[in-house]
């Protein structure tokens, strides 16, 4: 008789609300049952956390810095943990978001570099290349709605020229005299704007440390998943430096007088 | 949880898209093309960057503009590029602008179950000279156009292009006709007034502006002299010809 559509066949249902043919967009449509699934666990949502990371452009490169808290939700579970990670010779990533997700990349660049290192060919990687590799990582895994749960800048200087770029878990990418990621993005971006974009040709080492104190220190005081510990590294021609973990200086002394603040007298 | 909050299973998903604001738009002469975008990205009411170009140059005759999610934006214009450079080692030419239409729609539609955010406006020379604009939906449905403004601020900018290029709701004087195609000059003015316009009204519109003007073969590029920002994209000066201006727009 008449041959049987894919439609009639597996869909023996009188259903307006079945959609047959799968004629949504795969983000659209209804989480459909799949006898693996229980086997295939995707990322939902981050679980240890890092906040914000600040980066700006300066006269002799670029100069990041996030602090050392790991948070477990609202728990300051690790208090000594490194979110800036050098990659080769040239460049900085920081990272703030899933730090599992982070320590994968870690891996992932290290390999990179190494495999690139193995090839012996006086090719090696900088700022633009591992943007551009990370990028890929990131949207390659959102397009399979398994996305790594992060935000990450990366900074360098290679060839007398600067880099600092963002990404991340959409995919997303961007450059900018100062970027920042998680809250820095509220806080600290309007303090960085005023203070480097474009005056980044003069913005001197200790110029740009002083205004990165500051912000990590605004940020201390209103982010409440930060700690008063935090890194600095810089990157210029003399190649990558990333500081011990070093406290910040805050003052609580006009809490003193406000109700809410201090101590309570009545 | 005693508010019943569990009861429920609940599941969040993931969601693979953003938008990135801004705004695009591209208007073709009788002779010539001009493909327009800010460089603002933003996303929610964050300025990320003050600099993301939208708009691409694919050939010496074509310009492709992008906007909407801005990942898919630029992978989307890298595959092109890719499928562009391709052709160029296969035939020894570049592809003609109505084959690039076609190319687009096709790759557009491949993604039909889990499209590209993106909504396009390809503009340039087309084979017989003439200039073109197509414009595509994120699936691919496309046509020829001769103005056309995508983005965050297209309901602002194309209804005032219906009314300065297709004269909607104008009246010609007795005895006169509107013109079919307006001379370049005319056009610059109206997409920089465009976007100075969408600036003020929208947020998340402005910081800079990047004009791409394509001129047809010996077409005189006279009235593009003396013209500040101006730059020459062109890889050979006898054939069609690519000029970018670049301007500010309000950072507020």
């Amino acid at each position: 008789m008449f041959p049987l559509t894919r439609a009639d066949s597996f869909a023996q249902r009188n259903d307006d609300a079945f959609d047959a043919y799968g004629t949504y967009p795969l983000h659209q449509r209804a989480p459909h049952k799949d006898v693996f699934a229980e086997g295939v666990q995707h990322t939902q949502q981050p679980i240890v956390t890092g906040t914000s990371v600040l980066a700006i452009q300066y006269k002799d490169g670029i100069m990041m810095t996030a602090d050392t808290l790991a948070s477990y939700g609202s728990l300051a579970r690790f208090k000594d943990v490194s979110r800036l990670h050098p990659v080769g010779t040239s460049t900085i990533v920081g990272a703030s978001g899933d730090l599992s997700d982070f320590q994968y990349l870690q891996s992932r660049l290290d390999q990179l570099v190494t495999d690139e290192f193995t090839h012996a060919d006086a090719h090696d990687l900088g700022p633009a290349e591992v943007h551009e590799f990370l990028s890929r990582v990131l949207y390659g895994r959102r397009s399979k709605m398994d996305p790594l749960w992060n935000s990450v800048l990366v900074g360098g200087f290679r060839d007398g020229k600067r880099f600092l770029g963002y990404v991340d878990l959409l995919g997303t990418t961007y450059s900018a005299p100062s970027i920042a990621t998680g809250y820095g993005a509220y806080i600290a971006i309007p303090i960085l704007r005023e203070a480097v974009d474009g005056r980044q040709d003069k913005l001197s080492e200790s110029d740009a440390k002083a205004i990165l104190h500051d912000c990590m220190r605004v940020l201390f005081y209103r982010d409440a998943r930060s700690i008063d510990k935090y890194q600095l590294a810089t990157v210029t021609a003399d190649g990558v430096h990333v500081s011990d973990a070093q406290p910040l200086d805050t003052s609580w002394g006009f809490a003193e007088g406000i109700r809410g603040y201090g101590a309570q007298t009545q | 949880m005693p508010d019943g909050s569990f009861s429920h299973p609940q599941q969040r998903q993931f969601n693979p898209y953003t938008e990135n604001g801004g705004t695009i738009l591209a208007i073709a002469g009788a002779d010539f093309t001009v493909i327009a975008g800010d460089t603002r990205q933003s996303e929610g009411y964050s300025i990320q960057t003050r600099y993301a170009p939208k708009v691409f140059r694919l050939t010496d005759r074509a310009v492709l503009a992008v906007n909407g999610f801005a990942a898919d934006g630029n992978m989307f214009v890298k595959k092109v590029k890719q499928r562009l450079e391709w052709y160029r080692h296969a035939h020894a030419k570049d592809m003609p602008l109505r084959a690039i239409a076609r190319l687009i729609q096709t790759m557009l539609y491949a993604q039909r179950f889990f499209p590209y955010y993106v909504y396009n406006i390809l503009g340039g020379i087309e084979e017989d000279g003439s200039g073109a604009v197509y414009s595509f939906d994120p699936v691919g449905s496309y046509e020829r156009e001769a103005c056309r403004a995508a983005g965050a601020a297209s309901s602002l900018v194309q209804p005032f292009l219906d009314n300065q290029i297709y004269f909607k709701n104008q009246t010609a004087a007795p005895g006169t006709s509107h013109p079919t195609h307006l001379p370049l000059p005319d056009v610059l003015s109206i997409v920089i007034d465009s976007f100075t316009s969408a600036t003020e009204r929208h947020i998340e519109v402005g910081d800079g502006l990047e004009m791409y003007i394509v001129l047809a073969k010996g077409r005189s590029a006279q009235s593009l002299e003396g013209m500040r920002g101006l730059q020459e994209l062109s890889t050979r000066p006898d054939g069609d010809r690519v000029f970018v201006i670049r301007k500010e727009l309000k950072k507020d």
